[in-house]
């Protein structure tokens, strides 16, 4: 198949690429955990303030962390134009974003993964009980994170200011995705908590249809 | 793949019209919109909680509907550059895209000026007013993403892509706002409640009105675009002998 | 350094280009190009820095997208117009850039594209390949460690792993030095005994002696002159030679 495996081959490309080097990774927490730290001055976290604001404020940090740490993901392909070698490859183009979408979701994960005890710690909030949903939820608004912030990671590397350029177009987009996943999340932190099925669906139903788009749109962004 | 030649040269001059048409069109839609704007201020009946800043209703709800419209012309029009590549494809997504920003702010603006006699605020976070500044946002987004790219081709390519993603992003901005504000309600403009019918036919008028608007503007902006885009055409072919990288 | 010959040469690709314009923005970077490759043919594209040699191979290599006219290959079993994956598994590009990942070593970055292109045995092909380019030692070193001439060979050795029928070439010899050449120039000459098409351009130099068939120059995106396929190449050569030592 000419999507399946090349972008198996080329996620694993990816992930060996990051692992050498842990830059993203690295940054993306320490960043993420910075903004925590400050938002943590801006009310009182008691357990009750922060199960009102808690939730909102990590996706907000993820979504500025994530759209900075996305942005070298199609820019890296321009220095030996590395991108042109995958292009001449005989594969559909799709697979190219493909692998790059499932790369960011797992290192985007994989940092949520490891913030996420901190978070609980800092802003006295139980998590202990709510670990499967609530990892559901992560998983779910990462995606959406991932795949819009990709595709725009390879919108914004033909334009200029693209840095800049990168966090102002998925903030308007990714607006939906931030309110279910803030909203699911709240509900899990709540004092009983219980996991949202209709924000949690609306999630998921954004991720495919986004993925889709991606899938039958993708290709042109790489055009030259 | 199969390459046609380049389509040929857009002639704006079979989308020009004599002015004297253009003219007409002119007073053709002011008439429509001082009709318009007549019904709103003296047939439509006098709202019975909110008074008279209520009659601004009629220019608020048609202006956005027809900002929607305008945006579902630049959709629709970016898929169809993107299969067929034609430059007038292009032409069309901006301007309808560009056109529609106006009229979205105005519906903004006329939410505001609407909500601070009545409620003493001057803005909401309600379900709409909110959804439609996303909206607004993200069609700015598109406008400010052409303008750094300079490469015309790829900027075509490029902003179409985003063009659809935010057309397919609208429906799911809307959706989870409204859903939000029923857990987390704001006060509301507008909206509630059954319409009386003279209300109704004043709103239908308004709103054939500002659809006329639209299609004028729209046609305007399209023409120069379309004479921008021939006058490059023009200036490449005549810089081209001897050109260099 | 022995002479490499590709394990699954097959006979050449043809390339045909008609009224091929490219623009980017407002300059014609190719105005009106039409060519024929035949199978076999070696072909040398001189021309001055920003006579569009470069976007005739890109365009060739299936990266850029002409702007007007048509592009078709054909040969061995193969009638693709450009687009078709299938056309992708036949040909090799040596471009400006090196189109190595940095960060991987030699060995990885060969087999990483041995399996992108659906190569079997990758692991193997990728150490065959390494042999003949001298780099073997280093297989296991990332390519950020590597001088201009050791990324520049790896490059044509990535080329060369799909066998393919149509090898494009965009100034080769940059970066090697006079071991490096005489490789490159066994690998083409060995190459082309196998039939396979070969597109190079050079600023008018002889990069293999007696190897090249064809010689045609560009101006401003247009071509100016075509030795033409059964033609002598010489005089195109020298002309370029000349026009690039008097400018």
């Amino acid at each position: 198949m000419s999507l399946l495996r090349p972008t198996a081959i080329l996620l694993e490309k990816e992930l060996r690429s990051e692992l050498r080097s842990r830059e993203l990774i690295t940054t993306t927490f320490v960043f993420v955990l910075m903004v925590l730290v400050l938002f943590s001055f801006t009310f009182d976290p008691t357990s009750t303030e922060s199960r009102r604001f808690g939730a909102g404020l990590l996706w907000l940090a993820l979504l500025f962390a994530g759209s900075l740490m996305l942005h070298p993901s199609f820019t890296r392909e321009q220095t030996n134009d590395t991108l042109a070698a995958l292009r001449m490859a005989p594969l559909d183009p799709v697979a190219i974003l493909a692998a790059k979408i499932l790369a960011n979701f797992c290192f985007l994960l994989l940092t949520e993964m490891i913030l996420l005890p901190v978070f609980a710690a800092l802003y006295n909030l139980r998590i202990i009980g709510v670990l499967a949903p609530l990892f559901l939820v992560m998983a779910l608004g990462t995606l959406a994170l991932s795949t819009v912030g990709t595709v725009f990671s390879a919108v914004s590397s033909y334009a200029r200011m693209r840095e800049l350029l990168l966090p102002l177009l998925l903030l308007p987009l990714l607006t939906p995705a931030l309110i279910a996943s803030a909203e699911a999340t709240s509900g899990l932190l709540d004092v009983s908590p219980s996991l949202s099925i209709s924000w949690t669906a609306f999630l998921a139903a954004f991720d495919i249809i986004f993925l889709t788009v991606t899938w039958l749109f993708g290709e042109y962004l790489l055009e030259e | 793949m199969a390459q046609a030649h380049a389509s040929s040269t857009l002639s704006p001059a079979s989308a020009a019209k004599p002015a004297s048409s253009q003219g007409l069109e002119t007073i053709g839609v002011a008439l429509l919109l001082a009709i318009a704007g007549y019904c709103a201020l003296f047939v439509a009946p006098t709202e019975a909680t909110m008074g008279q800043i209520q009659r601004i209703f009629y220019f608020h709800m048609p202006f956005g509907i027809t900002a929607f419209v305008s945006f579902l012309i630049s959709f629709y029009a970016s898929i169809a550059y993107l299969r067929t590549r034609a430059p007038k494809w292009d032409l069309l997504a901006v301007s309808s895209a560009e056109v529609g920003v106006p009229f979205i702010t105005v519906m903004l603006v006329t939410g505001s000026i609407w909500a601070h006699p009545v409620w003493g605020i001057w803005w909401t976070w309600d379900a709409r007013l909110t959804s439609t500044f996303v909206l607004w946002v993200l069609y700015v987004c598109y406008l400010l993403l052409r303008t750094l790219i300079d490469d015309p081709e790829r900027r075509a390519v490029i902003s179409a892509v985003f063009n659809i993603f935010a057309a397919f992003d609208v429906p799911f901005v809307y959706f989870s706002i409204w859903f939000f504000r029923t857990q987390h309600p704001q006060p509301v403009i507008g909206g509630g409640g059954s319409l009386d019918p003279r209300m109704f036919d004043v709103l239908v008028v308004c709103w054939v009105a500002t659809l006329a608007m639209l299609g004028l503007l729209l046609r305007q902006r399209y023409r120069l675009e379309a004479l921008r885009h021939e006058v490059a055409q023009l200036r490449m072919e005549a810089g081209s002998p001897g050109e260099q990288l | 350094m022995d002479t490499a010959s590709p394990k699954s040469a097959s006979p050449g690709v043809a390339v045909e280009f008609q009224h091929i314009d490219k623009r980017y923005g407002a300059v014609f970077a190719l105005r009106d190009v039409s060519l024929t490759f035949g199978a076999g043919e070696c072909v040398a594209l001189v021309g001055h820095n920003g006579s569009g040699k470069t976007t005739l191979l890109r365009i060739a290599a299936l990266l850029a997208r002409p702007s007007g006219g048509l592009l078709r290959f054909s040969g061995d079993g193969m009638e693709a117009t450009g687009g078709d994956i299938a056309a992708k598994r036949r040909i090799g590009l040596v471009a400006h850039h090196t189109l190595l990942y940095d960060e991987l070593t030699a060995e990885e970055n060969l087999i990483l594209f041995a399996r992108l292109h659906g190569l079997d045995h990758p692991q193997q092909r990728a150490s065959a390949a390494l042999g003949p380019a001298n780099l073997s030692r280093r297989a296991r070193d990332p390519v950020r460690t590597f001088s201009r001439g050791m990324r520049q060979r790896l490059a044509i050795a990535r080329a060369l792993l799909p066998g393919p029928g149509l090898l494009l070439l965009d100034e080769p010899s940059t970066g090697l030095d006079a071991a490096g050449q005489e490789w490159l120039g066994e690998v083409l000459v060995g190459l082309s005994k196998d039939g396979c098409t070969i597109v190079m351009s050079t600023h008018g130099r002889r990069d293999a002696d007696g190897l090249v068939t064809r010689a045609v120059r560009l101006a401003a995106g247009r071509i100016q002159e075509d030795s033409g396929p059964g033609g002598n190449p010489d005089r195109v050569l020298a002309s370029a030679l000349a026009g690039s030592e008097g400018s």
